[in-house]
C-alpha cells in the first residue's frame, strides 16, 4: 500500500466511523440515560431512510425531506415511548429486549405494507453530487458533507449535554434518578425528550445515509449489530465513548478488510473483545 | 403479515383437502380416486417475507399463470398448491421439508430460492425415491453437482452457468487483468470462481480476489484497494440492495468510466431504475434478457403484465418455466404422476420449446442447457447485445448422473 492510499483509507476509516457514530451515539443515549437496551434502534434507522425516499419522491429534495422527516421522527419516538417503552422503566432488561425486538418485527413490517419489498435510491442533492480526484480514485463530495453534518451533530450533542439545563437534567437522570427526581426534575418528561431525541437520531443517520446506502429492506439490521460494538467499545451510556468507538470501529473495519481480508468479519469483534479484557466497562463507562 | 396469512390460509385450506382426501381414499379404491380425477399436490417452499419475497412471488405468480393458460389441469387432473413460507432460514428447511413430503405427501416439491435450503432440501430428497422436488431459482452448483439425484430437476440456472461466459467475455474484449469481488456466501463464491476461471481459460489473470462478509455493503475501503491496484476490469457478483449500492459507489469513486465493471446479470437485474446512471452501459451475461426477440417473450410480458400489474423478471421466467415442466410431465404420464419413474424419465426427455427464455433441454445432470445471453443497461433497460453461450452446459462436477 503507498502512502497515498493509506490516507486515503484512513479516510474511508474516519468517514465511516462518522456514519457510525451518528447511529450509536443515539443508541448509547437512549441506554445510558434511561436503562433501556432499545433494539429497534436500527429499525428507527431503516425508518428514517424509507422516510426520506418517501419525502424525496414528493417534494424532489432531500433537504426538505430531511426536514419535513425529522419532526415525524421526534413524533414517532415519542409515540412509542409513551405508548410502549414507559410502561417498562421499572422492569427487568429482558421485557425491553423483547418489547424493542417486537418493535423490529411490527416496524418491518410496517415498512413492508407501505413501501414493499423493493429497494430504492435518493439521488445525491445536485451540488454536492461531484467527486474530487484523489490519489488513483475520485472522492465523492457528498461523503465529505456527511462526515461534516456528523461532526456538527457531535459537536451540538457535546454543547446540549454539556453547557444546557436540559443536559444537566439529562446528567442528573443518568447519574441518579431517585435522587435527580426527589431534587424536582420530571424524570419522566426527560426520558420520553431522550428518547424522541435518539429515535429522531436514527432516522436522522437514515436519512443522510440514504443516498448513499439505497434503501432496502432490513438495511437496519446491520447497522444496529455494529452501532452496539461501538457502545460497547466506548462504554455504555458515554456519548464520548460512542465517538471514540465509532473511530475505532471505522478504522478496524478498513484497514481489516485491505489487511487481512481473510479475516476482515472478525476484526472489529476482536477489538472489541480485545477492549473488555483489558477494561470491562469499555473505554469511557463507568465501572459498575 | 398479509403474505404470511395467504400462505397459512392456502395451507390450512391444503391440509382440509388432505384430511378429505385421506378420509374418501379409505373407502374408494386408490384407481377409482385416480378417475374420479383427485388432485396433483404441488409443495411449494419459497420465500414470501423478508428480502426476497420478491422472488418466491414473481415464481409462484409465474408458475401458477403458466397452468392456468393450460386449463388450470395437469394431465387432465386439477391442482392443490400447498404454499409454505421458506423465511428464507436455512435451520427450518429441513423441518419445512418434511411437513411437505411426509404430512402432505406432496406430488411435487417447488423451491427453493436459497442455496443453503436447496442443499438441506436436497440432502433429504436424495434419500427419497418420490416426490419429485424442481428448483425454480437457487443456483448452487452442488444441486446438480455432488448432490444431484434422479428426482431432482432445475429450470433456473446453476452459478457456474451465468458467470462463466462473464469471464470469457471480459478477456474477449481485450482485457488481461482483473479484480474479483464478491460476498462470501455460497453464490457469491460460487460465481466468482467462475467468473475467474473463464477469464483464465482466455488467458487473463485475476490479480485480486475480494470476498466481503455477508451482507456487508461498506464497499469504501475494497473501491479504494481497486483503485490502487488498477486492473484492466473488474467483475462483480452481488444481488439485489447490495448490487444497487456497490454500482452506485462505483461510480462515485470515479472507477465507473476507468475500469470497465462486468458481473453476471444479477449485478444489474431489476436494479436498473435504483442504479441509475450507475448501471449505465455495464454488460453481464445471463439467461435472459428482457427484450428477447421472440413470440413466447413477447406474450409471456403481456400476460404477465396484465394479470399482476408489473413487469416479469428472470425470476418469473423461471417460475413460468416450472409451470411448463410440471404440464408436460404429467400430459407425458396421462395424470398418473403417481408413477415416479414415468414422471422422471418423460422430465428427463423434456425440452421447453416455448420457454420466454428462449428453447431449453434437460441436461444428464438435471439442470437446463440454455443459452446465456449478452446484455447491456441502456436507459435504465437491459439492452440484448447477442449469445454471450450458445446452448451452455454446467459442467456438473461430481454428479454421477452426468
Amino acid at each position: 500500500m503507498d502512502f497515498a492510499t493509506f490516507l486515503i483509507q484512513i479516510l474511508n476509516g474516519v468517514q465511516y466511523g462518522f456514519t457510525l457514530f451518528l447511529v450509536a451515539s443515539g443508541l448509547t443515549l437512549i441506554f445510558g440515560i434511561m436503562g433501556i437496551i432499545n433494539l429497534a434502534h436500527g429499525a428507527f434507522y431503516m425508518i428514517g431512510a424509507y422516510l426520506s425516499f418517501w419525502l424525496f419522491g414528493m417534494s424532489n429534495s432531500l433537504w426538505v425531506a430531511i426536514l419535513v422527516g425529522l419532526p415525524i421522527m421526534v413524533i414517532f419516538g415519542y409515540a412509542i415511548e409513551r405508548l410502549a417503552i414507559s410502561f417498562l422503566y421499572k422492569r427487568d432488561h429482558l421485557y425491553q429486549v423483547l418489547l424493542t425486538y417486537g418493535l423490529i418485527l411490527i416496524l418491518n413490517e410496517m415498512q413492508k405494507i407501505l413501501w414493499g419489498s423493493d429497494f430504492y435510491s435518493v439521488p445525491v442533492p445536485e451540488f454536492l453530487s461531484a467527486s474530487i480526484p484523489m490519489g488513483n480514485q475520485e472522492y465523492p463530495v457528498y461523503r465529505l458533507f456527511v462526515s461534516l453534518v456528523c461532526m456538527i451533530v457531535a459537536a451540538g450533542m457535546y454543547v446540549v449535554i454539556g453547557k444546557t439545563k436540559l443536559g444537566m437534567m439529562i446528567r442528573a437522570g443518568a447519574t441518579n434518578r431517585e435522587m435527580a427526581q426527589a431534587l424536582g426534575i420530571n424524570i419522566s418528561r426527560v426520558f420520553a425528550i431522550v428518547f424522541s431525541l435518539g429515535a429522531a437520531l436514527a432516522g436522522f443517520s437514515g436519512m443522510i445515509d440514504a443516498p448513499l446506502s439505497s434503501v432496502y429492506p432490513g438495511m437496519g439490521d446491520f447497522i444496529l449489530i455494529i452501532s452496539f460494538v461501538v457502545i460497547v467499545i466506548g462504554g455504555i451510556g458515554s456519548v464520548k465513548g460512542a465517538f471514540v468507538g465509532a473511530m475505532l470501529v471505522g478504522l478496524a473495519d478498513t484497514f481489516g478488510k485491505v489487511l487481512v481480508p481473510e479475516f476482515s468479519s472478525m476484526v472489529i469483534y476482536a477489538l472489541m473483545a480485545l477492549v473488555l479484557l483489558w477494561r470491562p466497562q469499555g473505554l469511557f463507562g463507568r465501572p459498575s | 403479515m398479509s403474505k404470511n396469512n395467504k400462505s397459512r390460509r392456502n395451507f390450512i385450506a391444503g391440509a382440509a383437502a388432505t384430511t378429505g382426501l385421506v378420509a374418501a381414499s379409505s373407502f374408494i379404491p386408490t384407481r377409482f380416486a385416480i378417475g374420479a380425477k383427485a388432485p396433483i399436490k404441488v409443495g411449494i417452499l419459497l420465500p414470501y417475507s423478508g428480502t426476497y419475497a420478491m422472488l418466491g412471488n414473481s415464481i409462484t405468480n409465474a408458475m401458477k399463470m403458466r397452468i392456468e393458460q393450460a386449463g388450470g389441469k395437469m394431465g387432465g387432473r386439477p391442482i392443490d398448491y400447498i404454499a409454505v413460507d421458506s423465511e428464507m432460514s436455512v435451520p427450518k428447511a429441513p423441518q419445512n421439508t418434511n411437513k411437505l413430503i411426509k404430512k402432505e405427501k406432496v406430488d411435487f416439491l417447488v423451491g427453493p430460492v436459497h442455496s443453503g435450503i436447496a442443499a438441506a432440501m436436497a440432502k433429504i430428497m436424495g434419500q427419497l425415491k418420490s416426490p419429485i422436488m424442481i428448483v425454480p431459482n437457487a443456483g448452487s452448483n452442488a444441486v446438480t453437482g455432488p448432490l444431484c439425484a434422479p428426482n431432482i430437476f432445475r429450470t433456473s440456472f446453476s452459478n457456474w452457468q451465468p458467470a462463466f461466459p462473464g469471464g470469457v467475455l471480459m478477456a474477449k474484449e481485450g482485457h488481461k487483468t482483473c479484480v474479483t469481488i464478491s460476498w462470501k456466501y455460497g453464490a457469491g463464491i460460487q460465481m466468482m470462481a467462475a467468473g475467474r476461471d473463464g477469464f483464465a481459460t482466455m488467458g487473463g489473470k485475476s490479480v485480486k480476489d475480494i470476498l466481503l462478509p455477508f451482507p456487508n455493503v461498506e464497499f469504501q475501503a475494497h473501491l479504494s484497494e481497486i483503485a490502487s491496484l488498477n486492473p484492466d476490469c473488474v467483475f462483480a457478483f452481488f444481488s439485489g440492495g447490495g448490487a444497487t449500492k456497490f454500482l452506485k459507489d462505483y461510480e462515485a469513486a470515479g472507477l465507473k468510466d476507468k475500469i470497465p465493471l462486468y458481473g453476471p446479470g444479477f449485478l444489474t437485474e431489476g436494479v436498473e431504475k435504483a442504479a441509475g446512471s450507475a448501471a449505465e452501459g455495464i454488460k453481464t451475461t445471463l439467461h435472459y434478457a428482457s427484450n428477447l426477440d421472440n413470440r413466447e417473450n413477447e406474450k409471456f410480458r403481456a400476460d404477465y403484465n396484465s394479470a399482476f400489474g408489473s413487469n416479469p423478471n428472470v425470476f418469473s421466467v423461471q417460475g413460468y418455466d416450472t409451470g411448463s415442466l410440471l404440464l408436460q410431465a404429467a400430459a407425458a404420464v396421462g395424470g398418473d404422476v403417481e408413477s415416479t419413474a414415468d414422471v422422471i424419465s418423460a422430465m428427463e426427455s423434456s425440452s421447453i420449446p416455448d420457454s420466454p427464455r428462449g428453447p431449453w433441454s434437460m441436461s444428464k445432470a438435471h439442470n437446463p442447457i440454455q443459452n446465456i445471453y449478452l446484455r447491456q443497461v441502456e436507459n435504465g433497460e437491459q439492452k440484448l447485445l447477442g449469445i454471450a453461450a450458445e446452448a451452455l452446459e454446467d459442467p456438473a462436477d461430481g454428479c454421477k448422473m452426468a
